[in-house]
């Protein structure tokens, strides 16, 4: 079975509210020297069979249209993953 | 009779209270189902609030390939009136519909408070009651309630008169230009995160000038529809 992975990020010029929360955080558990924190999402697609340019065009297409908004975010990597 | 459809979608609150306020404005509520392609010929559409899909993803964004939804994009381009409030301003973003998008509320908590807005448009179909600079008082409730957009669209929806409403008194989540509601281009497609519908009948609504829950601000975006249609 072959897998994609999709890396969404916020925008560099977006505020991350996540992030900043987590960044907070992060001191109270004595975790020091991490100035920020931005949070993003990560898909994982699979196919049946292997990774084909073709799956990665689609992955690519999907990325575009569904898994981010061109608005707030910014698909930062496509490619294939290491199967489990 | 005006016949107002209210779309329902897996995970939207709020469409009886909306078909409520339709009702209450003296128009007849129509029943819209998200999977369903037919408008059924209403002379307006609401997207009310809620979580539809469970807001997976982002809030919105699975709302937007509804097939309702081809529909909507389809009349709204002919100009039917459109009104998303919430979650439904948020799937008319995520549908292009209108630009910008919102993420999470800058303090990150959810919110519910009776929020003061300031009218900034009052020619589109859904504030045609209203007069710029009023100063109404409606329920707001949500956690991805922040406006953003770029500078550039910014600049452009102030500059076309396109900020509906503005928060008023206080930001109540870090949206840009304390914007709380806008339009599109031609001015028939409104989206707001504060709730109209829930501020239309005495008894139910915000604290207002008669006393407590007297407000019923909300119910002239619903009249202001029926103005526009009926004249």
């Amino acid at each position: 079975m072959g897998r994609v992975v999709v890396d969404v990020m916020p925008k560099p010029e977006m505020l991350d509210p996540q992030g900043k929360a987590v960044a907070r955080a992060l001191p109270r558990l004595g975790i020091d020297g991490f100035v920020s924190v931005r949070q993003g999402k990560r898909f994982e697609l699979e196919v049946e069979g292997p990774v084909t340019e073709q799956v990665l065009a689609a992955a690519r297409e999907a990325a575009a249209t569904l898994l981010s908004n061109p608005v707030i975010e910014d698909v930062v990597n496509v490619a294939e993953g290491q199967p489990r | 009779m005006t016949r107002v459809g209210v779309i329902t979608f897996p995970g939207t609150l709020d469409d009886r209270d909306a078909s409520r306020a339709v009702r209450i404005a003296g128009a007849e509520p129509v029943d819209l189902w998200h999977a369903d392609d037919d408008l059924r010929g209403v002379d307006a559409v609401v997207l009310p609030g809620g979580f539809s899909y469970g807001d997976y993803l982002r809030a919105g964004a699975i709302s937007r390939f509804a097939p309702v939804m081809t529909s909507v994009i389809e009349a709204a381009g002919r100009g039917l009136p459109v009104l998303g409030i919430c979650n439904g301003f948020q799937v008319l973003t995520e549908s292009h519909l209108l630009p910008g998008s919102m993420i999470k509320n800058d303090h990150l908590h959810f919110l519910c408070r009776e929020q003061a807005l300031v009218v900034e448009n009052d020619q589109t179909p859904w504030t045609r009651d209203f007069t710029v600079g009023d100063r109404i008082t409606i329920p707001l409730k949500n956690q991805d309630g922040q406006y953003v957009a770029d500078d550039e669209t910014l600049a452009r929806l102030e500059g076309e008169g396109r900020v509906v409403f503005r928060y008023h008194t206080v930001n109540p989540n870090g949206s840009r230009h304390d914007i709380a509601g806008i339009c599109n281009e031609a001015g028939n497609v409104v989206g707001l995160m504060p709730h109209p519908e829930h501020a239309v009948e005495p008894g139910f609504g915000p604290d207002g000038p008669q006393g407590p829950r007297t407000g019923t601000d909300g119910l002239r975006f619903f009249t202001s529809v029926l103005t526009t249609l009926v004249g």
